[in-house]
């Protein structure tokens, strides 16, 4: 299934700007194969944008950026993007099928009728995500729970070599949290790179292999007890960590001036001992 | 009955009139989909406008007036995209400064013609009835054109629609893409000149589609819907419009609108 080596990815000091503005400065991190990523850093830190930037959405300069060695663009569909809710028309007419099989047209070129090994695969990611029974059900009467669902299926269905996804963590239940690190356990066993952006830092220091510590640029990269020290903390994140007494560290984020994630405006607040 | 439907089929130019209606009424209710789910509907009315100066330019230099709506069409669809293209300005901006431009343009032009009033009337509220051999040859074989693109293009303009992002995962040529379906919603609009005439264009983009939208859950099945419900508008509209006599793009226009009443008023009613 996976023929292509090395197999990984590589951000070798790239900048991304929005016309004038410099959103990130001077990236750069490797991830290896089957590598699961948090992405934490305060609101507008640049997260969104270093997504949009490794799906080839946004341009960048600078560096380059390599999967399996190879530029940005050498490939057709090896990686996956799992949208922040708020980012999809929900309203617009297509089944929880339909959606999952927009992963499969990348393979079948663009204008066929989906093979039988297409339409088995998205039974099987369908299955895989519990929600055989919603396939024909229309994304606007999903849950919050199962909209996510429906992305996790499409990425299964893409089958592909990074996963990344913006804020699955934000707003969804329990059930749905635990159906996504399932995901993402059956994912690593398929050596694929998974890429997440979380404001929870929890989780970030207990199920990841490696934090990225974003503030318009690196602040930190590493093994979550190496990158989540105060110190780091405090460079990422200013006056809005707070230090308690006996350690612990809070994380308050509300209101913020740069709307890199323009739909949160509720207050955040993260426990993390040090 | 019969006799009511079959009697002005009787007038070659009437059989005319309706085969270019239903074609016109079938192109805006299938286009009308994504006008309806992109939010283009201002686009729409804007690209109706923009052709005006097109058409009065063909009309004083005696060419054919399909051919000039099509060419400042293009032209505004294109100049719309550049310059939104880079984010220097919104595109809803871009849309209102060239609308505007384009439509003093035309009425100067045609204001400029002697028999203004007459010849106004009939670009801004359509001429079914005027439609020519050669018109509707024209008119079929862009409507064929623009079913044939739309068929092909389904999963690229579904997604690119939906999802802009996967679109990108993809490397699909979303830039190209956005303009080939701007050019088609142009063409679209020229075609529907005839008969609903500058004004109501944008009616009939986004009446029927929005009708097919309450009652379909479906991309596919919206756009046949659709097209069904701007199919019988255009036929229903026209006989409404013989045996009323009023002019043909309001009877149109009005059948479409109270389609989507009813159908709007039957849903609120189930919840």
């Amino acid at each position: 299934m996976l023929t292509q080596t090395p197999h990984r990815l590589e951000i070798e000091n790239i900048s991304i700007a929005y016309g004038e503005k410099t959103i990130l400065k001077n990236v750069s991190f490797q991830v290896p194969h089957g590598g699961r990523v948090a992405v934490v850093g305060p609101n507008g830190a640049g997260k969104s944008t270093l997504f949009k930037a490794l799906v080839g959405l946004l341009p960048f300069t600078g560096g380059q950026i390599l999967i399996h060695g190879l530029p940005l663009g050498h490939h057709q569909d090896c990686v996956a993007y799992i949208p922040q809710r708020e980012e999809v028309d929900w309203r617009f007419p297509v089944t929880v099928r339909d959606v999952v099989a927009m992963g499969r047209y990348g393979k079948q070129g663009w204008f066929r009728r989906l093979a039988r090994a297409d339409r088995e695969a998205v039974d099987r990611s369908l299955a895989e995500m519990q929600i055989s029974n919603l396939a024909g059900a229309s994304i606007s009467d999903l849950s919050g729970g199962q909209q996510q669902r429906v992305f996790l299926a499409r990425a299964l269905a893409q089958d592909p070599h990074i996963l990344l996804m913006d804020e699955p963590f934000t707003g969804v239940d329990l059930t749905t949290q635990e159906a996504t690190f399932n995901l993402l356990d059956t994912l690593r066993a398929r050596e694929v790179t998974a890429i997440i952006s979380t404001h929870d830092l929890n989780l970030a220091a207990t199920r990841f292999d490696l934090v990225l510590l974003l503030n318009k640029g690196v602040v930190s990269y590493g093994e979550p007890q190496e990158v989540l020290k105060q110190e780091n903390l405090k460079r990422a994140f200013g006056s809005s960590l707070l230090v308690t007494e006996n350690g612990a560290l809070l994380v308050d984020e509300c209101c913020p001036p740069d709307a890199d994630h323009p739909h949160e405006h509720h207050t955040e607040a993260e426990e993390l001992y040090d | 009955m019969i006799e009511f439907l079959l009697q002005p089929l009787t007038y070659a130019f009437i059989q005319r009139g309706l085969l270019a209606a239903v074609i016109v009424g079938v192109l805006c209710a299938v286009m009308g989909t994504y006008v309806v789910l992109r939010g283009m509907a201002f686009l729409g009315d804007a690209l109706a406008h923009a052709i005006l100066p097109g058409v009065a330019i063909a009309y004083l230099a005696g060419g054919n007036l399909l051919l000039g709506a099509l060419t400042t069409a293009i032209l505004v669809a294109l100049g719309i995209g550049y310059f939104s293209r880079q984010g220097t300005i919104k595109e809803d901006t871009a849309i209102g400064i060239l609308f505007a431009a384009a439509l003093a343009l035309g009425v100067a032009l045609i204001s400029s013609i002697r028999t203004y009033a007459v010849d106004l009337s009939h670009i801004l509220f359509g001429n079914v009835l005027g439609v020519s051999i050669a018109d509707l040859w024209l008119t079929a074989a862009l409507g064929l054109l623009i079913l044939v693109t739309v068929a092909l293009l389904y999963r690229p303009f579904l997604i690119i629609s939906f999802d802009p992002v996967l679109a990108a995962t993809m490397r699909l040529p979303a830039e190209l893409l956005r303009s080939v379906m701007l050019i088609l919603l142009a063409l679209t609009v020229v075609i529907s000149l005839q008969t609903v005439g500058v004004g109501l264009a944008a009616a009939m983009l986004v009446t029927p589609a929005a009708t097919a939208y309450l009652l379909t859950r479906r991309l596919l099945p919206m756009m046949l819907v659709s097209a069904l419900i701007g199919a019988f508008s255009s036929l229903a509209g026209l006989y409404l419009s013989y045996y009323l006599n009023v002019v043909s793009g309001s009877a149109i226009v009005l059948t479409a609108t109270a389609i989507f009443l009813v159908v709007f008023l039957l849903k609120r009613g189930k919840r």
